[in-house]
């Protein structure tokens, strides 16, 4: 299926991370994607006034693995090692809608015409949330680049977005060139080091234990999250029933009631459509930036690993040197080795001071923007839901 | 005064100042009495409802908390929502005079009553009227659930078999079942709860009709401050309907003259009421899928409330953490919401749709018992046919002893065939008259029912506005 996204839905969607793609030099964005079986293309569209490109405008398909070798070799990237590496996109999803047409296909037998095509609708509609869902959240990934100072310039990050042939080949060399090094890594072992070191800059420290407890806050609320939207949803699909056996009743009744079990069934049919949003809305605003930030934290615990890594370095140099001067041997090499230590560290300790700020920053803004849409949405639903009941109860007395 | 009668006996009429209507000596003849192991329930399972039950985890829903909100004025809007509402009135019947009286009854205060296994649970009975067969105005009795069975059981014996729609009760079985399925503890409040507004809705159907209003049984139950003790549980359980309706309808197959419907109406209601039967079930089994996922939500919800409260107390940011606490706890006053709409889902949609699937299996019992009073009018006049035929040959061959005893065989056997033909003609007449009555009845019910229910989703959303109103600005707060 192809979805070409409107702009007014993007404008909803993109809602996460805020104040992005608003510089004009470079403009990224996804305009359609291509879902084939399991595997979904995406059209990334390009708009710059850079000289380091080519064309000003132009468009590439690239898949999920591309978006996955580019944020790789970004980690991977040195000189990268003092910023925030904006998480990766998760892999497109269709599991579980999948899973429910299947229960739904096996259950067709117990239900009506009328509902099985209500049902399907709904799944259909699930679907294209899951698919409009990760193709949001790989814009994002390419816009947090672009409007990153340095990362927008990076080489590989214009390989992606110009190379107008198939990144697979890349992909390989880059496979054997790191071997997937820094994933295979037990992530464990960031948290044992990161809070074994001994912090001499209370900056860092207290981003070191609000990083490592907020992380686990924030995973726990998104579990939770998720399944408060599991629940809205079941209960439009309960509505979806109601409402068909409810029909069922009306077309059988040829007592006064019949007119009754017509304007209900109609009701039901409605606020199930009105609970499947308040559902969506509630992922979108609540549970996806409550993940999107989880991410972006193990992004910042990444950051704080690295300087902790390097930290570690630089004092593993120290002591190089001390016995470097005790055997008195090696001593230059010992000596630069130890500046370039202390200079890596610096580094990482400056730049990283400043992204964790920015972080922050970004952090609260995206909260505030999607927690009052999220109360502004759930205002705007209860009172449609008001409207619709008022308006069936109404006509019930009137009958 | 009745003697404790041992449970294989038919459970007809042990009380012994019944005046009701007599059973006919011809229904004692049939060793298969209907009554006699009154056992089985009306079941509500149906496979549709397994398909939806067993989508996803089954959760152990069970209220987390004690449903206060049960039992405090909050759900004063179930409280009240039955018993003051379709039932407001009960009109005894127009041929009666066409005076209206009214009449409520309220089951309350359940109480535990002894120790151990022997424990039981005792409910006020309160009844209001100004019903002149009633010896006051207001009277209060205490009962046992016992009591409930067994006066269904004398109603049921009395009554059904020539047509009237008896009001069932719900079991033990149906609530040993409640009990294993849902995970509840028999005397936790909600089951507690659960019982007494179901006993309550019991008798006040059970006075609607106007019939049963004025049976002896039924002001015994509601006057006498001293019920005699009722039989051992089996015996009592509601009437065996189900059982009953298949007893009846093995009967029907075995008839080899099929009845000859010249009355399109029976057929057609009928053919109705199984339509009915079949929708409402489903219906039914939606509903509890969507209460059981309300109380998700509400279990859901508060368990997010708990996380963003921490994930508050986490946040370094003052202002974002501050909304967050806020968030915190907005969620959890909604989770409460949701547990309220759960019950009102429940207590008002749910719990009629139950009822009225009992009642239509009352009224199916009632249409095949029109049938079995056919077939035995039917069988009486085979017997006749034959009996007047061995007469004929008698005659031929000139045995005046035994031509004697056959005429009076004949004699009496045509007063049995009038008797049968009459009995059908009467069971049809209250058949129409019943039914008349029920699908008025379930009209008025359903109609003010789905409204008092809608009004509870309005206010659970109006709820929900001023929730979020509040909490708007303190989003907005944050810097």
């Amino acid at each position: 299926m192809t979805s070409t996204i409107d702009e007014s839905n993007k404008e909803k969607m993109r809602s996460v991370s805020v104040d992005l793609n608003h510089d004009a030099s470079l403009l990224i964005d996804i305009p359609d994607a291509l879902c084939e079986r399991d595997k979904v293309k995406f059209t990334v569209h390009t708009k710059t006034t850079l000289s380091s490109f080519q064309k000003p405008d132009f468009s590439v398909p690239r898949q999920h693995e591309d978006f996955i070798w580019l944020h790789d070799t970004l980690v991977e990237t040195e000189d990268y090692a003092g910023l925030i590496i904006p998480p990766a996109p998760p892999k497109p999803d269709f599991e579980s809608p999948r899973e429910k047409m299947h229960k739904l296909g096996e259950g067709e037998a117990t239900m009506t015409k009328e509902e099985y095509t209500k049902m399907k609708q709904e799944l259909e509609a699930e679907y294209l949330a899951v698919f409009k869902k990760t193709v949001q959240v790989h814009e994002v990934f390419l816009q947090r680049l672009s409007s990153h100072p340095n990362l927008s310039k990076d080489r590989n990050f214009q390989i992606f977005l110009e190379y107008d042939q198939d990144l697979t080949v890349r992909r390989k060399n880059a496979k054997e060139m790191f071997g997937g090094f820094f994933k295979n890594m037990v992530k464990s072992a960031d948290e044992v080091l990161i809070s074994g070191i001994k912090e001499v800059d209370d900056f860092f420290e207290q981003e070191k234990t609000f990083l490592l407890d907020y992380y686990s806050k924030i995973k726990d609320s998104t579990a939770k999250a998720e399944k408060m939207t599991r629940s809205h949803k079941n209960i439009a699909d309960d509505y979806i029933h109601i409402s068909a056996t409810l029909n069922s009743l009306s077309a059988d009744d040829s007592t006064a009631n019949k007119k009754h079990l017509e304007k209900l069934s109609d009701l039901f049919e409605k606020l199930r459509k009105v609970e499947g949003r308040v559902a969506s809305d509630q992922e979108l605003k609540l549970t996806e930036l409550l993940r999107y930030y989880m991410r972006d934290i193990q992004a910042a615990k990444d950051l704080l690993y690295r300087r902790a890594r390097a930290l570690v370095d630089y004092e593993n140099s120290n002591k190089a040197l001390d016995k470097a001067r005790l055997k008195s041997k090696d001593i230059p090499q010992a000596e630069e080795h130890q500046q370039q230590c202390l200079q890596k560290f610096d580094k990482l300790s400056e730049s990283g001071k400043k992204e964790l700020t920015s972080f922050k920053g970004r952090r609260v803004v995206a909260f505030r923007k999607n927690l009052i849409e999220m109360a502004e949405l759930e205002i705007k639903h209860a009172k449609n839901n008001v409207t619709l009941l008022q308006g069936c109860i109404d006509l019930l007395k009137s009958i | 005064q009745s003697a404790s009668e041992p449970a294989s006996l038919p459970a007809e009429d042990i009380s012994t100042n019944s005046n009701g209507p007599k059973q006919d000596s011809l229904f004692d003849d049939d060793p298969e009495d209907l009554f006699a192991e009154a056992t089985e329930e009306v079941s509500l399972d149906s496979p549709e409802r397994d398909v939806l039950l067993s989508d996803g985890p089954s959760p152990a829903i069970t209220p987390i908390t004690p449903p206060t909100s049960v039992l405090t004025p909050r759900i004063g809007l179930h409280d009240d929502m039955f018993t003051h509402s379709s039932f407001d009135e009960v009109k005894i019947e127009e041929e009666e005079g066409g005076d209206s009286f009214d009449i409520h009854i309220s089951v309350s205060d359940p109480e535990k009553v002894g120790d151990g296994m022997n424990a039981y649970m005792a409910y006020k009975v309160t009844t209001k009227t100004s019903i002149s067969l009633f010896k006051s105005h207001e009277f209060s009795v205490k009962r046992r659930f016992s009591d409930f069975l067994g006066l269904h059981s004398k109603l049921a014996s009395k009554y059904l078999h020539i047509g009237y729609i008896v009001p069932p009760c719900a079991g033990k079985k149906h609530w040993m079942t409640k009990v294993k399925v849902g995970k509840e503890d028999q005397s936790s409040n909600e089951f507690v709860e659960k019982r007494r507004s179901a006993l309550e809705r019991y008798l006040m159907r059970t006075v609607k009709l106007p019939v049963l209003l004025k049976d002896p049984d039924v002001l015994q139950f509601l006057e006498s401050s001293e019920l005699p003790r009722a039989v051992s549980t089996q015996a009592l359980s509601s009437a065996g309907l189900l059982r009953m309706v298949n007893k009846a309808a093995e009967a029907v197959n075995k008839m080899t003259i099929k009845m000859n419907e010249s009355d399109a109406w029976f057929e057609e209601k009928q053919q109705h009421f199984e339509n009915l039967d079949v929708q409402l079930r489903k219906l039914h089994a939606s509903m509890e899928s969507l209460v059981l996922h309300r109380k998700e939500l509400s279990v859901n919800t508060a368990q997010f409330a708990k996380s963003a409260a921490m994930l508050g107390n986490s946040e370094d940011h003052t202002a974002l953490s501050r909304a967050l606490s806020q968030l915190a706890e907005v969620e959890e006053k909604i989770d409460q919401l949701h547990q309220d709409q759960a019950n009102a889902d429940f207590y008002l949609f749910s719990e009629l749709l139950g009822d009225y699937v009992r009642l239509i299996t009352a009224v199916k019992g009632v249409f095949d018992h029109r049938m079995k009073t056919w077939q035995k009018w039917q069988d009486t006049q085979m017997l006749l046919q034959k009996k007047r035929e061995a007469e004929a040959k008698l005659q031929f061959n000139n045995k005046p002893d035994k031509l004697q005893q056959a005429k009076d065989e004949i004699k009496e056997l045509e007063g049995k065939v009038e008797q049968g033909e009459r009995e059908f003609e009467q069971i049809s007449k209250t058949i129409r008259k019943e039914v008349s009555r029920f699908e008025k009845e379930r009209v008025k019910d359903f109609k003010t029912i789905i409204i008092k229910y809608l009004e509870s989703l309005v206010q659970t959303q109006q709820q929900l506005i001023k929730y979020w109103d509040a909490f708007l600005p303190e989003a907005k707060a944050i810097s």
